[in-house]
């Protein structure tokens, strides 16, 4: 017979596994920061550099200088590069030259135009942190919440009505009213995609996609019809909304830096400490990571999937209501150009982490607001969303990105992110 | 080889899914009693046009039907068949009493609103058809890629970026079927790219898929705003022509609607066929199938899983690069952004109301069809119903049947799971 204590219990096993920091964060120092962005920063460079190949590839001016000679057609081809990165980067950050002269000049409102892409860029940063964080909740649950997008839609309608429905209330009540009203439209949305997870098995990844959808859909219904703009015409058009629900910008114009931005600031805050800090947040990554053991532990799937879902549509109608209240005051079908979609690519670019996800979405948020710059040399501004689309590929992929670079890949950064399988169901 | 990949025998359906599915059927009798058949005038005839505009071939003369009686009777069917449903289930014909309910509920609405009016039902019909075809042809490649394990959610993506890369080839040669050829060839790239990722990568297929589709609409909508908008010429391909069958194309109504079409229809009766029968009664559809429920069992008596899974995943991409050929080449003979509009996700629904089976997903695909065709219809006859409620109705239907569906034995047990060789 054996003592007591010389039984392994399996529970203690599980519990010692699933908190382990992985690998990669028991060194220390300069050389875990180096670790961990090894393979995000070497997918966006790749992601640019091929980025660059297609910029190459697509232009004429490049393809009639190779038609004059091999040399010049080279030197353009390097030109056409240079210009259209140097325009990338002085649309996302700025150019120094123009501020100087601004400057001197001291016009105060040339000053704000050169010294505006910095905040932009934070701006177009903003919805990018809400729905990354949606999504990152998700995988990190063990969720694919593919649906933000029309979660975002939903939240951005519910924003709109009581923004623009609502009367007379003094802007420190309404506004946080519309705010929430985002968050419960898109949280509603979550909520329906995880309640059919947790009691019938429902694949969430389909019936997000179906969400999806549905949501488009009414949106269109809403805005062409019981939502639509008195005299639009029948236009997918809302009502502007209340000077009171509106999300304040601190600056004057063209400079649309607003509160938003630290509001999202916030919100990963709290997603961190949630995640990471509460009992909760620990069940929630347990049943994410190993959902028959957290059964064997005794939490409770199904509640962990339906608050997760919920959640994470919560943070996404978020994006939608700081679209509405902060920057576009009404609301349009063209709300949104993907953020959804491409929070799935930031999420993992940040390794499911909120700060990983705040420095993702600093830097989609520059490449989309940089990449305006990019329309003017005639680059059309899709070309973000093909380098996403690369940077996705490589930070899912490290594989790769370890035979080109021909770099060590530490092996727990490739497993990160556990998600679960199509077929995974609550069997 | 046959004992062990065992055929999974169709399971009970549940007792909870079957009495919600006549529950549902039920709730349709009664608003058809209510909404459509007791709100017509007494006596009032529905007109059905049963030709087709434009077409000399087949031609039918019209439906006439009194609206009270024939409202009457769908409503006494749907009534019995939910009643039936609730006390005694169809057990595996439960999906397709839920498509005939479904239609009748349809065609009693047409009747209600065409009651006193006429209305070319066979034209509405062929303009079903032909908008269900992406989506049969989205669903078959689904059918093909997760029969063997392999989720594909980026059919989207691959029928996008066929539909501009057909348009393109098409313009440039000025020849339909080198765009033809040309759209295959870049969505199976598409899936190639699918299939390295998912299956010697091991990434997530859902990941690799939605890569592919942000891929896809940047780079269509990136070449279209920088060239096809720009030069008129490389987005003006020919289509194909509507080629009518010798004989079939003279039968009535059938004739109209699936013979006397272009080349998409027709090829996706063809690969109806040779899907429906090569997956499940031939060698090589046997192991298609066992790699996909049970990729262990099926590498230990020596089938290749990986070739396997690549093989499907690549034919998926021919047959979705064909659906996303149909968009330009096809229908409207020039590109736009976005063109696809999410057939291909309702592709993927209907390839799960299909229960993963090429015959389901025909039939799914021709009902979502439908409800689109009906959807455009819905305006004209001034019902006052939203078209965009209508286009939803996909997405719902989908909902519910997964709701019941899946976690109980349709779906291939080793769907999404990348397969590690030990």
């Amino acid at each position: 017979m054996s003592k007591p204590e010389n039984k392994p219990d399996v529970g203690k096993v599980f519990l010692e596994e699933v908190t382990r920091p992985p690998v990669n964060e028991r060194v220390r120092g300069w050389q875990r920061v180096g670790r961990v962005l090894l393979v995000p920063a070497l997918a966006v460079v790749t992601g640019l550099l091929l980025g660059a190949v297609l910029i190459i590839l697509t232009s004429e001016s490049v393809w009639e200088a190779f038609r004059v000679s091999l040399g010049s057609g080279l030197v353009t081809a390097w030109n056409t590069i240079v210009q259209a990165y140097t325009a990338l980067f002085t649309g996302a950050l700025g150019d120094p030259v123009r501020i100087v002269q601004a400057f001197q000049s001291g016009d105060a409102l040339e000053i704000r135009r050169a010294l505006n892409p910095i905040p932009e860029s934070l701006v177009n940063a903003t919805p990018y942190i809400f729905a990354g964080l949606a999504v990152a909740l998700g995988f990190r649950s063990g969720l694919f919440n593919i649906g933000v997008e029309g979660q975002l839609f939903m939240g951005a309608a519910a924003a709109t009505y009581v923004g623009y429905a609502v009367k007379g209330l003094p802007g420190f009540i309404h506004m946080p009213l519309a705010f929430l009203a985002g968050a419960l439209g898109g949280a509603v949305w979550g909520f329906i995609p995880g309640w059919l997870k947790a009691k019938t098995g429902g694949h969430e990844v389909i019936n997000t996609i179906m969400m999806n959808w549905i949501a488009f859909r009414l949106t269109e219904w809403l805005l062409g019809g019981p939502m639509t703009r008195p005299g639009s015409g029948g236009l997918p058009i809302s009502p502007m909304i209340e000077k009171t629900a509106e999300i304040p910008q601190f600056f004057p114009a063209p400079i649309r830096f607003h509160l938003g931005f630290f509001i999202a600031l916030g919100m990963a805050w709290l997603v961190h400490w949630l995640l990471f800090k509460t009992t909760w947040g620990f069940d929630l990554r347990t049943v994410g990571a190993n959902p028959n053991a957290a059964r064997y532990a005794g939490m409770n799937i199904t509640r962990n999937i339906i608050l997760a879902m919920t959640l994470s549509g919560a943070l996404a109608g978020m994006a939608g209501a700081n679209q509405i209240l902060a920057v576009n005051r009404s609301m349009a079908l063209g709300l949104s150009p993907g953020y959804g979609f491409d929070s799935i690519a930031l999420a993992l670019l940040g390794n499911s982490t909120p700060v990983g996800v705040i420095l993702s979405s600093l830097l989609f948020g520059a490449l989309r607001n940089g990449a305006t710059r990019m329309e003017l040399l005639r680059i059309p501004n899709d070309i973000v969303s093909i380098i996403q689309a690369l940077i996705l590929v490589f930070v899912a992929a490290p594989a790769i990105i370890r035979t080109i670079y021909r770099v060590k890949v530490p092996k727990e950064a490739e497993e990160a992110v556990f998600v679960g399988s199509w077929g995974g169901g609550n069997k | 080889m046959a004992t062990i990949v065992v055929h999974r025998k169709w399971e009970a359906v549940s007792p909870t899914r079957q009495r919600v599915m006549g529950l549902v059927e039920l709730g349709s009798a009664l608003i058809m009693l209510l909404v459509f058949t007791l709100k017509v005038q007494p006596g009032q005839m529905a007109t059905f046009v049963m030709t087709p505009g434009g077409l000399t071939q087949g031609i039918a003369g019209n439906w006439v039907v009194p609206a009270f009686s024939t409202l009457m009777a769908l409503t006494v069917v749907n009534f019995l068949l939910g009643m039936v449903q609730l006390v005694r289930g169809f057990g595996r014909w439960t999906n397709a009493v839920l498509g005939v309910v479904v239609a009748f509920f349809v065609f009693s609405f047409l009747t209600w609103a065409t009651a006193g009016k006429s209305l070319n039902l066979l034209g509405m019909l062929s303009a079903a058809v032909l908008l269900a075809v992406p989506i049969i042809l989205g669903a078959f490649s689904g059918v093909l890629c997760e029969r063997a394990g392999v989720v594909n959610i980026a059919i989207e993506g691959m029928m996008l970026m066929a539909a501009m890369v057909g348009a393109l080839v098409g313009s440039v040669t000025k020849n339909m079927w080198m765009g033809l050829l040309a759209a295959v060839a870049s969505s199976v790239l598409l899936a190639w790219v699918h299939a390295v990722l998912s299956i010697k990568y091991k990434i997530n297929q859902i990941i690799s898929g939605t890569v592919i589709n942000i891929f896809s609409t940047g780079m269509t909508s990136y070449l279209s705003s920088k060239f096809l908008q720009t030069y008129q010429e490389l987005n003006n391909p020919p289509i194909f022509p509507r080629v009518p069958i010798p004989l079939l194309a003279d039968i009535p109504i059938l004739g109209p609607l699936f013979f006397n079409t272009n080349l998409f229809v027709y090829l996706v009766f063809l690969l109806l066929i040779i899907l429906q029968v090569a997956l499940f009664t031939t060698r090589w559809g046997l192991r298609l199938r066992s790699v996909g429920e049970h990729p262990k069992a099926a590498d230990t008596l020596g089938i290749n899983v990986f070739a396997t899974r690549y093989m499907a995943v690549l034919l998926g991409g021919v047959v979705a690069g064909i659906g996303g050929a149909f968009f330009t080449l096809g229908s409207v003979g020039r590109f736009d952004e976005m063109m696809t509009a999410g057939k291909g996700f309702i592709g993927l629904a209907a390839m799960i109301f299909g229960n993963w089976t090429p015959l389901g997903a025909f039939f799914a695909g021709l009902l979502f069809g439908f409800t689109d065709s009906v959807a455009t219809k819905l305006t004209i006859l001034g019902t006052g119903i939203p078209i965009q409620f209508m286009a939803m109705a996909p997405y719902i239907t989908t909902m519910v049947v997964l709701a019941g569906l899946v976690g109980r034995g349709q779906m291939p047990a080793a769907d999404g799971t990348p397969y590690e060789k030990e």
